[in-house]
């Protein structure tokens, strides 16, 4: 059985390079047990998709004002 | 090489590309290569360098968004490229003084088994998508990255923001793939507690 910190690594990984099925069967096997591992596997979501909005606020062209990401330079 | 624009452009600088909206991608600019080098002279350069190479390459853009597009597009290879350079002098460590406190408090939100601390056991994040929309947000957001430590930060930002895969930001960095693995981990999880500190939990104390 994996434990939390364990599993908090491999679904870091998970965004980085594909799990092998065995890996992927453990994390599964965890996560289902744990609220708290579920929970962080939110935030990692989250932060990725705040990542890509931040990214195409600042280098995306005619999309601006789309998301509510501000450019970080205005206002400063 | 040139793009074809819908209509003909009059000769010289099409006019939708005037000062103020150069000044506008140049302050993008610079604060996205600012969060990637965290060295204000470098990133200074790399912005200078990729805006020259853009205006006087003799292209034409079919409007503002495609020039944006372009210029963020050089401006990802020149950040690439002296990442590279400086990671053969000077090696990207994954250990160090800041990444030992950022794993330290990463530690100590487990157990002595490896699992959560009953206080330090990710909650459940309360309408993210609301949270996304709030220009509040936006600003922790900032100071969230800002505060990484920059070797941990450089390599974060290659993987999400220049979108490079896991392969190049190791190549790029000059470490192997499981120290790339180590970093990319630790600095998710020192947003995530910064947002959750910062953001997602901070209404919510009692006072």
């Amino acid at each position: 059985m994996l434990s939390c910190k364990d599993a908090t690594r491999r679904m870091s990984e998970a965004e980085d390079r594909e799990l092998a099925l065995s890996e992927r069967l453990e994390l599964g096997m965890h996560l289902a047990l744990c609220k708290g591992c579920r929970n962080y596997q939110q935030h990692l979501h989250v932060l990725r998709e705040a990542c890509r909005e931040y990214r195409e606020e600042l280098t995306g062209g005619e999309e601006k004002g789309k998301s509510g990401a501000p450019a970080p330079s205005s206002g400063r | 090489m040139s793009y074809h624009a819908p209509y003909p452009q009059p000769t010289g600088e099409p006019a939708i590309i005037d000062n103020a909206f150069v000044e506008h991608v140049r302050r993008d600019m610079l604060a996205f290569a600012q969060l990637q080098l965290r060295d204000a002279a470098l990133a200074e350069d790399a912005v200078q360098d990729a805006l020259t190479a853009a205006l006087t390459g003799g292209q034409e853009f079919a409007g503002r968004s495609a020039l944006k597009t372009w210029v963020f597009g050089i401006l990802r290879h020149k950040i690439v490229d002296l990442i590279r350079q400086q990671s053969r002098t000077t090696p990207i460590s994954a250990f160090g003084d800041d990444e030992d406190s950022l794993d330290q408090a990463f530690d100590s939100l487990f157990k002595e088994n490896a699992h959560w601390q009953p206080a330090h056991r990710p909650a459940a994040w309360g309408d993210p998508e609301a949270s996304l929309r709030d220009k509040h947000f936006w600003a922790v957001f900032d100071a969230c990255l800002t505060h990484l430590p920059k070797n941990t930060a450089r390599v974060f930002m290659m993987r999400e923001f220049l979108e490079l895969d896991t392969g190049e930001v190791c190549t790029a960095a000059g470490i192997s793939t499981s120290n790339c693995h180590v970093i990319l981990h630790r600095a998710r999880s020192a947003l995530r507690g910064c947002l959750e500190k910062s953001w997602f939990l901070a209404g919510e104390r009692p006072c």
